[in-house]
């Protein structure tokens, strides 16, 4: 009950005119970003974040965070209307999409996409409401170890859960890791992994990998594919949209599912693109139409819309409560809490109430913005895609490069920045893993603290690890989880060889 | 590094994978080696007041020269290594240069004439040779984005960006 107070609370910290204008700013600058190929939630928020030193956290953390919910919207447009889909995790949306725009269904598949996304962002926000202050408060008890196993575990799921060969994971993983080393190491002061390099001392940062991963590699790669935008009209008439509204609710089944696959995925690192291709295949084996997934079935756009979005918002349940992103556009979220001065971790469900729960109040104000904002404005943002990309490309370079500036006044970061760029595009073609690469390089330092005091405290001895039942209980799902992939090989070469009895 | 464009299929049309998985994996285990090198010059064992600086990166590059080795070893004697997948053919990559180059050329610019000047003339010049706009268009669009950018952060936001080696704008008194 004291959180339901603190939510009202929440709410009256988002609902001024100022906070307000930010949310549709926010909302309508993440939608266009989703609809640009090369800006997507996580480069985008990092390029905008330096803009937002100067404001108050909340109402900066308040604009940003309803960009990232303007672009998981904005990912559904361009997959429904041009079968690109402007942000990883709208790719299942393309498959059932982008055939009922060809029908002519693109107003009820747009409509249906927004209202399932708008339905699972909801679903997640109410349970980040009630379950990250239990989370906090049960994390306000862990020490060194117990922080150190969490970690293990967040970066072991992603080995385990991941669709990348397990060693390109680790690799990918492990070079985040090692970048994060470079610079000065804070607990003794000396200069690593620099090479007598001087201007590396300070580090890398993670937003100049993230602006280059995912925004110069994201513009080679759609170069090498010599994109063509030919779209479909985009208007969506007030009629259709009632129409299918009244059409959605029978497919509650659906969206439960979806949902819960979305928030799942979302607190375990899977991340909104391994949820939306999940929900889509659970909804195609339950459903009655299972054998027309694909051809243009309302149900396939509302499977994964509903999961992408549910995991996106539910990735901000660890950011929150324990420090720890779900997703690299919820670690530059974090990044950005680091430069307001504000520490993530449980202690900021107690020292910073207005914050939390003005952000929390802002979930929910900025879906709804984004839901009116998607539905009135489709036409404008589907123009977008229609300028050419011979314009469009340099332009975003250009943006990219101010953004990677920015961000510590530096010259030479703007060359890091396009040799990310570089790495991102052979890595995404390699199928190296980019998220955990972020992941790891925002976490680095903070999981070899952890690791360090652990160890400290043992005097050395890894047996801390497994010392009670909570850590113990941690590190064991973690292993686990990493030795998953293992597990499933095992078990599939024992069915290969001895056939089941049918 | 990882990008080097190795003719090395040239009969298949294009950068085999495998070419581009040993490539990679070899940048991997250099960067690997790289972190256990300087962390043992650091030091990565026990020190009189606990774990040394090198420490913790030493499992680090550990763990990446391990799993560098086994893509390695997957990536020229595993089940798919005589696959003849492309990593990208001449073509696309001749599109991708297309872009990466100017773009890289558009740092350099940034380092001698500044950010605003080498935008105006990037974004011009791309549309121009790339797009085949028209001069007048080109010149038009690259001047009016530079020319929001430097509204947009020297004015508004008063974050100043950088202004090259040779300022040009400098007589513009800012």
């Amino acid at each position: 009950m004291e959180d339901i107070g603190a939510l009202f609370h929440g709410f009256s910290v988002a609902l001024t005119p100022f906070n307000l204008l930010l949310m549709f700013i926010g909302v309508s600058l993440g939608v266009i970003i989703g609809v640009l190929p090369g800006l997507g939630g996580a480069n985008g928020i990092a390029i905008l974040l330096p803009l937002t030193f100067s404001m108050p956290p909340t109402s900066a953390i308040i604009m940003l965070s309803c960009i990232y919910w303007g672009a998981l919207f904005g990912g559904a447009i361009t997959s429904i209307l041009f079968n690109i889909p402007g942000e990883p995790w709208s790719v299942a949306t393309t498959f059932d999409g982008y055939p009922m725009a060809q029908q002519g269904h693109a107003g009820e598949a747009l409509t249906a996409a927004f209202t399932s996304s708008f339905v699972g962002a909801f679903v997640a926000v109410v349970m980040i409401t009630f379950l990250a202050p239990l989370v906090a408060r049960f994390a306000l008890q862990f020490g060194p170890p117990e922080f150190f196993a969490v970690y293990f575990l967040t970066f072991c799921s992603f080995i385990g859960m991941g669709k990348e060969p397990p060693f390109k994971i680790m690799a990918a993983m492990m070079l985040g890791f090692a970048l994060a080393a470079v610079g000065i190491d804070t607990v003794t002061g000396q200069l690593r992994l620099i090479f007598g390099w001087h201007e590396l001392m300070r580090g890398f940062d993670f937003l100049i990998a993230v602006i280059g991963l995912f925004g110069i590699g994201e513009i080679l790669l759609s170069m090498e594919e010599g994109l063509s935008f030919q779209g479909r009209s985009a208007r969506i008439d007030p009629k259709i949209v009632i129409q299918t509204w009244k059409k959605l609710p029978r497919y509650w089944a659906t969206m439960v599912r979806s949902c819960l696959i979305g928030c799942w995925m979302g607190i375990t690192p899977g991340g909104a693109t391994p949820a939306s291709f999940m929900s889509y295949g659970v909804a195609k084996r339950v459903s009655r139409d299972g054998n027309k997934f694909g051809t243009g079935v309302i149900e396939g756009v509302i499977a994964p819309e509903t999961a992408a979005h549910a995991a996106g918002t539910s990735a901000l349940l660890p950011m929150l409560s324990l420090g720890i992103p779900g997703s690299p556009t919820a670690a530059v979220l974090l990044g950005g809490l680091l430069i307001w001065g504000l520490q993530p971790g449980p202690l900021l469900f107690v020292e910073q109430k207005d914050f939390v729960w003005g952000l929390i109040a802002s979930m929910y104000l900025g879906n709804i913005a984004g839901l009116i904002i998607v539905i009135t404005c489709v036409p404008l943002f589907a123009a977008i895609l229609r300028v050419p990309f011979s314009i469009i490309a340099p332009v975003i370079v250009v943006i990219c490069a101010i953004g990677a500036y920015t961000v510590h006044n530096a010259m030479l970061d703007i060359w890091f920045m396009m040799l990310f760029g570089v790495l991102g595009y052979v890595f995404k073609k390699l199928s190296y893993p980019l998220a955990p690469l972020v992941l790891a390089l925002v976490l680095g330092d903070r999981a070899e603290d952890s690791f360090r005091q652990s160890m400290l405290i043992a005097q050395g001895d890894v047996r801390i690890f497994f010392s009670n039942f909570l850590v113990g209980g941690i590190m064991s799902l973690a292993l686990v989880l990493l030795l998953w992939p293992l597990f499933s090989r095992l078990r599939a070469s024992l069915r290969r060889t001895a056939p089941a009895p049918t | 590094m990882s990008e080097n464009p190795e003719p090395a299929s040239a009969a298949s049309g294009g950068i085999s994978m495998r070419t581009m998985e040993i490539a990679t994996a070899l940048f991997f285990f250099a960067v690997g080696s790289l972190v256990v090198y300087d962390s043992h010059r650091l030091g990565s064992s026990w020190g009189s007041d606990g774990p040394e600086a090198g420490y913790f990166p030493f499992f680090i590059g550990m763990l990446i020269c391990i799993s560098s080795a086994v893509i390695l070893c997957q990536a020229i004697w595993g089940r798919n290594a005589g696959r003849s997948g492309v990593f990208v053919e001449w073509q696309p990559l001749r599109q991708v240069m297309a872009v990466l180059l100017p773009a890289l050329v558009f740092v350099l610019g940034i380092q001698v004439i500044g950010l605003y000047v080498a935008s105006a003339i990037y974004i011009a010049g791309f549309m121009r040779w790339l797009g085949k706009y028209s001069w007048v268009k080109s010149v038009l669009l690259g001047v009016a984005v530079a020319a929001a950018a430097f509204a947009t952060f020297e004015i508004w936001f008063q974050v100043p960006l950088f202004k090259g080696a040779f300022d040009p704008l400098s007589r513009l008194g800012y």
